[in-house]
């Protein structure tokens, strides 16, 4: 292939979606819809909008049509789309990143998935390690849900039965191991 | 052969079992593993949804306490998902410019700094590529016999990278299998995702996608995985999809250093084989049983 080929450096984004959306723009701008991906995802079945159709809106910019839709919070990071796309973008990625500027902009159609990842990251600044039991207490407190802790509780019960975990209540405060750490990586996006 | 080890959360909790089986068996094959001082998180599935930069500090800073403690060394990773976070520093300081330098800042809060080139290698390449099926053969005390194993590899260890296998089709599992004495479940459901995190945040998708697994399964004794999100997965809810689907899916799901133990001859405490949510007394006879009742 020549390189120029995809070398879309000439064209902007449309001007509606520059701020929020160019970063994610730039890594699909090259899509041509073949659809490959959507073929190729196994929770595809579950989208709201194919993934092919979401990189489409992405090229048009239209921001309140992505993150009103709940795509990208059903990739499940399998990489088989980033694999088979014949243009060789970084889609697995871009979900991510998706999920990142949806959080980031606070637009949350979605209230599970935001939250588990925070939980998660929370116990990682504190211990440094995963601890599960409180990872997932953590998760059951940002919830506010009474229900989703009963889903989950014959898991927890068959783990503790294992030995395998032990009930850990969340503490929120004290030092964390990694403060400092998470600390620059927030100074530093900052600035970049 | 010796390498620096990461085990990474999950085999500190959940995956206890993939942790003495892996250390068992590499004991056994003669391959020392230092496991690495004062490791930390590599992120999961959750830092890069969180912050782009932190999912690859995260890992970075592990790379660096390799790099600061033993250099040159390989590191095994047991976890696909660790294994991925690990491998993903080293692709992306080498297609963005000012990453490495931004990590390096982040890591000099914490006394430490990265260079680059640290190999990441996944348990089953090491087992696959540097064990090899011969030296595994030469340690097998009780041939597994009429055992069906089907091998699941999951997505990570294989995808987005081409490191040591086909990332679609892949077969690195088959000549250990072999070594061991089992058969193998030809499937094609070995690469296919289980949902992954999924079955936290969006409980039916990913209950979906492991009734496909399982049900490709039928005929086989057991299915081995390679990755602790896989194994949970796979064997914690198979009541529930059982009854949702309407029929019988359960199938035995081992490590797959658990099933190379048996072969060696090693027991199932050493295993940790009480571990497992599913694995099924009469399969667990014929793997301890040895040679004749197994053949």
């Amino acid at each position: 292939m020549r390189p120029e080929m995809n070398d879309f450096s000439t064209v902007a984004p449309p001007s509606h979606a520059e701020d929020v959306l160019s970063s994610v723009w730039n890594k699909v701008r090259a899509c041509m819809q073949c659809g490959t991906c959507t073929g190729s995802c196994v929770n595809a079945h579950a989208m709201d909008l194919t993934p092919r159709e979401l990189w489409r809106l992405v090229q048009l910019g239209l921001k309140d049509e992505i993150f009103s839709s709940k795509t990208f919070w059903l990739c499940s990071s399998c990489y088989a789309c980033t694999l088979r796309c014949p243009r060789g973008l970084p889609l697995t990625e871009t979900m991510g990143a998706l999920k990142r500027l949806a959080t980031a902009e606070g637009i949350l159609k979605e209230k599970r998935s935001p939250r588990f990842y925070r939980s998660f990251m929370d116990t990682v600044r504190r211990y440094g390690r995963v601890r599960e039991m409180e990872m997932m207490a953590r998760y059951f407190l940002a919830l506010r849900s009474p229900i989703t802790p009963l889903v989950f509780t014959p898991l927890g019960v068959r783990l503790m039965a294992k030995g395998k975990v032990a009930p850990q209540m969340p503490s929120f405060s004290g030092r964390g191991k990694l403060d400092a750490l998470y600390r620059k990586v927030k100074e530093v996006e900052a600035r970049s | 052969m010796k390498y620096v080890y990461y085990p990474g959360c999950s085999l500190e909790g959940t995956a206890l079992e993939y942790d003495a089986s892996t250390r068992a068996v590499m004991g056994r094959l003669g391959v020392e593993l230092i496991e690495l001082e004062d490791w930390t998180c590599c992120g999961a599935s959750a830092a890069e949804p969180v912050s782009y930069l932190l999912s690859m500090a995260l890992p970075a800073r592990n790379l660096a306490r390799v790099q600061s403690e033993q250099d040159g060394m390989d590191v095994l990773v047991p976890c696909s998902a660790c294994y991925l976070n690990l491998r993903k520093v080293e692709e992306h300081i080498r297609n963005e410019e000012d990453l490495l330098g931004k990590i390096n800042e982040v890591l000099e809060v914490e006394g430490l700094s990265y260079r680059g080139g640290v190999r990441s290698r996944h348990l089953l390449d090491v087992l696959a590529t540097d064990v090899g099926a011969e030296r595994i053969r030469a340690e097998v005390k009780h041939p597994l016999g009429r055992i069906r194993v089907a091998p699941y590899y999951g997505c990570q260890a294989l995808r987005p990278y081409r490191v040591f296998d086909d990332p679609e089709e892949p077969r690195s599992m088959e000549p250990i299998l072999e070594a061991l004495g089992a058969e193998v479940h030809a499937w094609s459901m070995g690469a296919r995702c289980c949902g992954a995190g999924l079955m936290t945040t969006k409980k039916e998708t990913a209950l979906d996608a492991v009734a496909h697994i399982l049900r490709a399964a039928r005929g086989a004794d057991c299915i081995v995985t390679v990755c602790p999100m896989c194994q949970m997965n796979l064997e914690a809810f198979q009541k529930k999809i059982s009854r949702r689907e309407g029929e019988d899916l359960s199938v035995s799901i081992l490590y797959l250093p658990q099933l190379m133990g048996f072969a060696f001859g090693m027991k199932a405490s050493e295993l940790k084989g009480d571990m497992n949510f599913v694995f099924k007394p009469e399969l667990r006879q014929r793997l301890q049983a040895g040679p004749d009742l197994a053949a």
